[in-house]
């Protein structure tokens, strides 16, 4: 994407180009219709030439266990009891929600590291990381991770490369079931509303959208058929907002701080300049001399050429 | 006694130590403000860019705790709160004003440097744990996002703290004039140090003459 594309940038406090008035895009994830065939989990590592090591089976069908530098989108497999005693298989495809208000790029601390495109995908700059790991702080949804090969964060592009040139994510051209489907977000809004009504003419009350307002929503979207509960699936959080204590390390206390610092400087060199130095003067509170004795500074020789052994009187 | 014969304040040993803190201090200080604003991002430059930066500062930092222990150990002794020290506290305002009259008599340290000590050292021992939980390459997996998150919130805060204390300390260097050569090579005269740490001098001297109650002004 052309670098007036970019909408939002981390470590950096000045206006970014705002040239471009860009359709947001969404990825709406239907948990509703997925049969959890993990045909996206291989799409991405293929387009994005991913090669995770082979894991172990942790008698769960979530494989690999977890998201990493090499797994950016998994599917995540929840076993639910119903009230009525029937079992629900409830699979979630989980990966970077692309917030409007992304906590990560919030967090980081290197300029141009995770920049916000105006379609609103939210991207790492591999460059430009540092490695240091304030984006999965800042993440409200457990989603960067670090690479024990390079030490950079990693996690889903929503396949921006493809994006920008008019193709939808391989996870989305993947999808069997059309369980992921890809468009603007107005569309996919009203996409997802068709789907919610459909769900609740079958007896899925609680069907709704998630697109959490937390982190004034995201761009990728979930269809749940308990969006009251969005914790059954694997953990989803209930209202994600980046955490206060991010909020309170990242927000205004860090120019007050700086200022503060400079202040101190100043506020010293103002001392100096009103109040000045404290020198000691060196005969203070020493006993007074005894005006009685004579004193006579052993380093001061008199040279008399005029005697014999050349010494001159001793100076009082 | 010769009056003229200077008084040694610190030896080589905890100069060296003083000092060695105080360079990792600022290579510890520079990189993690590198990483604190935006603004203050070139100075990751001063260690080879960004991911150097994130290399290195953990374990300056490391070091710098390491080294401040030594100090801590040669010196807290001298840094216990006294009643003449609370009197001190409470005449600071002439105290900044170089103005001495009334502001009582002090050992080797006065109570702006015992405060100091002991903030430097809270300071640091929050830096330690805090940096430690968000030591990403080592250490962070073994704690919770909740733990890093505050972890992280701390560690900002008393790098906070710790860099105005240490703005404060250079500033007492510059301002009483003497005290950055007791810690460059060691010697303070006696008139500097009956002025400045009055109880300390009698201590080092032997002057059993009774102290000066409240100092006339000088």
């Amino acid at each position: 994407m052309a670098s007036q594309d970019i909408i939002a940038r981390s470590a950096t406090t000045t206006v970014p180009p705002s040239v471009r008035q860009v359709d947001e895009v969404a990825k709406l994830i239907d948990t509703t219709k997925c049969i959890g065939c993990k045909a996206c989990q291989v799409a991405c590592s293929e387009w994005n030439e991913l090669r995770d090591e082979v894991g172990h089976n942790h008698g769960t069908y979530d494989n690999p266990q977890d998201l990493s530098a090499e797994t950016w989108t998994l599917m995540r497999f929840t076993e639910h009891e119903r009230d009525d005693g029937n079992l629900e298989w409830l699979i979630r495809k989980d990966g970077c929600m692309h917030c409007a208000d992304p906590g990560c790029l919030k967090a980081c601390p290197s300029p141009g590291a995770i920049i916000k495109h105006a379609n609103g995908i939210v991207d790492f700059n591999q460059d430009h990381c540092i490695g240091c790991g304030y984006c999965i702080t800042g993440c409200p949804f457990n989603i960067p991770r670090i690479s024990q090969k390079d030490h950079k964060a990693y996690k889903c592009t929503l396949c921006s490369d493809r994006v920008s040139v008019g193709l939808e994510p391989a996870c989305v051209k993947t999808c069997p079931t059309g369980a992921i489907v890809f468009g603007t977000k107005q569309e996919m809004k009203v996409h997802a509303d068709e789907r919610i009504v459909d769900l609740k003419s079958r007896g899925f009350d609680n069907a709704g959208l998630y697109d959490p307002d937390g982190v004034g929503g995201t761009h990728v979207m979930y269809v749940l058929h308990h969006a009251d509960t969005p914790k059954l699936y694997a953990g989803l959080p209930e209202a994600p907002v980046i955490s206060p204590l991010v909020g309170l390390w990242k927000g205004v206390s860090k120019p007050l701080a700086l200022l503060a610092m400079g202040a101190a400087v100043l506020a010293g060199f103002f001392h100096y300049v009103r109040v000045g130095p404290q020198r000691v003067e060196e005969d203070e509170h020493a006993p007074a001399p005894d005006a009685s004795v004579q004193q006579v500074d052993p380093a001061v020789h008199v040279y008399d050429p005029n005697r014999p052994d050349g010494q001159g009187e001793q100076r009082p | 006694m010769n009056d003229d014969k200077p008084i040694l304040r610190y030896n080589a040993n905890e100069r060296s130590n003083h000092w060695l803190v105080a360079i990792l201090f600022v290579l510890a200080a520079f990189s993690g403000l590198a990483l604190f604003h935006p603004a203050l991002f070139w100075l990751s430059h001063l260690f080879g860019g960004g991911p150097w930066t994130r290399i290195l500062h953990p374990f300056i930092g490391v070091a710098m705790f390491v080294f401040f222990l030594g100090l801590v150990l040669r010196f807290w002794r001298a840094n216990f709160i006294t009643a003449n020290d609370r009197l001190w506290l409470r005449r600071i305002d002439r105290v900044m004003l170089n103005k001495e009259e009334g502001v009582p008599p002090i050992g080797k340290y006065n109570a702006g440097q015992k405060l100091l000590f002991w903030t430097l050292l809270a300071c640091m021992l929050v830096l330690l744990i805090s940096g430690v939980v968000i030591w990403r390459a080592y250490f962070s997996h073994f704690f919770g996002i909740g733990a890093i998150r505050l972890a992280t919130l701390l560690h900002a805060l008393a790098a906070f703290v710790l860099v105005l204390s240490i703005i404060v300390h250079i500033y007492a260097g510059i301002w009483i004039k003497g005290s950055i050569g007791a810690m460059l090579h060691g010697w303070v005269s006696r008139a500097w140090a009956r002025k400045h740490h009055e109880l300390w001098y009698r201590d080092v001297t032997g002057d059993k003459t009774p102290p000066n109650p409240g100092r006339k002004e000088g």
